[in-house]
């Protein structure tokens, strides 16, 4: 990630533009939620604009520059043949690779189908099942190239986003804290949602990001953020048990956005 | 405070009676003066340290009721004792006003000519706060982070500044939470020192009430202010017994919580003991009880930059003992494992705390007990480890 940052180029007024870094933006099995989190940034679009060179983001034009890229955030699960091939060829064309969002980073609500038989799925919906040509299973891009760093949640906070350009853009390392949103809760001053009204939070096991954006307006987590660092899911849902929930429950409580990451994949085939 | 004429019959006097119109009284001075008020208030389904402006906001009729890992707020009966503060303690404590979960230590902007301007943090006034119903553990809490942030070589400049200008005036306990064990601790449940004003509520139906004593000359300016009548022994006799219920309750005789004597050195001689893997089986590592504990102080550096380079900003904000990313050095983390950073925390507290600052780190306030999502409780785990070790 330590390549020289372009600011500090030419600090004696020199005014050419520096090289402005390419940045791509591709899409997997996804909803697209994750990328337009960067036209979300809005107050600061201009400057992301201004930054970096928008090489090749569908989203926002149909413009496309050639590779190499310096920055790919990828969004999206690989669930096709096709997939694969496409992540490889956009690993080779990439400096750095960022995983954006619960799909990329941990294969997405549509690792569900990794708890089924996909055979009886493709049955189930479509009317010409041959015509369907795709994996077994929903799985994270890490399982198939190298990914220089990942963004959790679903979708991604856009301050994590501008923190991660901002750190590339400046060569420094970005600030992407992997301990629980229970910190997050404390330094808000929002009173815990699971000891004070008994709701079944899982923040205590889902990595900080989102600034608590739940329990603040009185919700439990429900993990959108993945597993934090150490979760220890069997702790928690043991006090979920304590608390009223049916094994169904717990089960499904693990299994959401982020069901193929390990620590929650594992917890929801306890209480199978 | 400004000059101040004496009303009061007791002029002069440390101690007096309040009723709530004096109460409603000492908030409007304090305004007055330009301090914010900041005191208990109901938020979200708890008990929260926020800017009350009027006597109104204080949690009048509501009572709060504490075990491991449940805080359960609700309206009072209503042919309970008319109380202003029967909400035991706010889910978190003044801490975050002393010492704010994040802090900007500097800034950095890049001016025209390709240098750098720092800003001068310390040259902010800290906001003028006046405390209304510190608990006295919260007040030997205070007491701790005063070792922690003001002794030694490496004073905290912002702390001290916060701390100086804040006004302290405590409520003395008349009822104790499952979850209290200041008197094992010797910090409550009535104050004896480190407050401006300390109150004693005394919930009589037909004269609610208060007896209020000074112990500071900033106290007795605020309460020389005030409409009030001296104190007679009935009222020191009520005061007395509301605050000795509180010290009953905590009795172990009586179902009550108390930390074991000599803690220190138990855990000093038990570093290894099977217990710790124990506690790691039920520990969520989700740094609950450190962030609500009041005498915690644990804190990393993170840096922030603009998109375009031009501003840069170092940050202050709390950490925690139990994220694995607190004891990172070079080539990973020294304390992965949970029942090594329960240990840490546990150990730090209660026994080397002593070496280091010459007092307990823990008052006994509980809310480490109350607010661990799973009911993890230091006082029982002191216990099972002293159990064990008698067999």
């Amino acid at each position: 990630m330590a390549r020289s940052a372009p600011h500090d180029a030419k600090p004696d007024g020199d005014r050419r533009a520096p090289k402005r870094p390419k940045l791509a933006v591709w899409k997997f099995s996804s909803c697209d939620g994750c990328q337009l989190s960067l036209l979300d940034c809005e107050d600061e679009l201009l400057a992301v604009a201004e930054a970096v060179e928008i090489a090749y983001f569908l989203e926002a034009t149909r413009a496309r520059i050639r590779g190499p890229y310096d920055v790919s955030l990828v969004e999206g699960s690989i669930t096709t043949p096709d997939d694969i091939r496409r992540i490889q060829k956009i690993r080779g064309q990439s400096r750095l690779l960022v995983t954006i969002g619960a799909c990329a980073t941990a294969g997405g609500i549509q690792a569900l189908r990794n708890f089924a038989r996909i055979h009886d799925f493709v049955t189930a919906v479509y009317p010409t099942p041959h015509y369907i040509e795709t994996l077994a299973t929903s799985t994270p891009i890490h399982d198939y190239v190298p990914v220089d760093l990942e963004l959790r949640g679903c979708p991604i906070d856009k301050h994590q986003l501008l923190e991660l350009l901002s750190a590339l853009l400046n060569g420094r390392a970005p600030v992407l804290p992997t301990h629980a949103v229970c910190v997050e809760c404390k330094m808000r001053g929002v009173p815990c949602v699971a000891v004070a009204k008994g709701a079944p939070c899982l923040g205590p096991v889902t990595q900080a990001g989102c600034g608590a954006l739940c329990p603040a307006v009185g919700r439990a987590c429900y993990g959108c953020f993945g597993p934090q660092e150490s979760p220890n899911c069997s702790a928690l849902a043991a006090t979920l048990k304590a608390g009223g929930l049916e094994r169904r429950q717990i089960a499904h409580a693990f299994r959401s956005f982020n069901a193929g990451a390990e620590a929650f994949r594992r917890e929801s085939e306890v209480h199978d | 405070m400004t000059q101040r004429t004496h009303r009061g019959d007791t002029a002069g006097n440390d101690a007096a009676v309040l009723d709530r119109d004096g109460l409603a009284a000492l908030i409007a001075g304090l305004s007055a003066a330009g301090f914010s008020v900041i005191g208990p208030r109901i938020a979200d389904g708890a008990v929260v340290l926020d800017e009350i402006t009027d006597i109104a906001d204080l949690p009048a009729g509501w009572r709060v009721d504490q075990a491991p890992g449940r805080v359960e707020t609700r309206p009072a009966d209503p042919d309970a004792p008319p109380h202003l503060f029967d909400t035991v303690l706010p889910a978190q404590g003044l801490k975050r006003y002393l010492y704010p979960p994040r802090r900007r230590l500097w800034q950095a902007d890049r001016d025209a000519a390709g240098g750098w301007h720092l800003s001068d943090e310390d040259a902010q006034p800290p906001p003028a706060l006046a405390f209304l119903g510190l608990r006295p553990c919260e007040l030997a809490a205070v007491a701790v982070q005063d070792r922690v942030f003001l002794e030694g070589p490496y004073a905290d400049s912002d702390y001290a500044a916060r701390r100086r200008r804040a006004v302290l005036i405590a409520v003395n306990c008349t009822r104790a939470a499952a979850t209290c064990f200041c008197a094992s601790m010797g910090t409550g449940p009535r104050a004896t020192a480190g407050y401006d004003l300390a109150l004693t509520e005394i919930p009589d139906p037909d004269a609610p009430r208060f007896l209020a004593e000074a112990g500071s000359d900033r106290g007795r300016a605020l309460l020389a202010d005030l409409p009030q009548r001296s104190a007679d022994p009935t009222d020191r006799a009520a005061a007395d017994a509301a605050t000795a219920e509180a010290t009953r309750q905590m009795d172990p005789a009586n179902g009550g919580r108390a930390m074991i004597g000599d803690v220190a050195d138990l855990l000093r001689r038990t570093l290894d003991h099977p217990h710790w893997d124990r506690v790691a089986e039920r520990c969520l590592g989700c740094t609950n009880c450190t962030l609500v504990c009041p005498t915690c102080f644990c804190a990393t550096v993170e840096d922030e930059t603009t998109l375009d380079g031009a501003t840069a900003t170092r940050w202050r904000r709390w950490d925690s003992c139990f994220a694995v990313g607190f004891s990172y050095m070079h080539g990973g983390s020294v304390r992965r494992e949970m029942s090594a950073r329960y240990r840490q925390w546990m150990t730090h507290k209660l026994a080397h705390w002593h070496d280091q600052f010459g007092v307990s780190g823990c008052v006994g306030c509980g809310r480490c007990i109350a607010w661990c999502p799973v009911g993890i409780d230091i006082t029982a785990e002191a216990q099972a480890i002293a159990a064990s070790e008698e067999r």
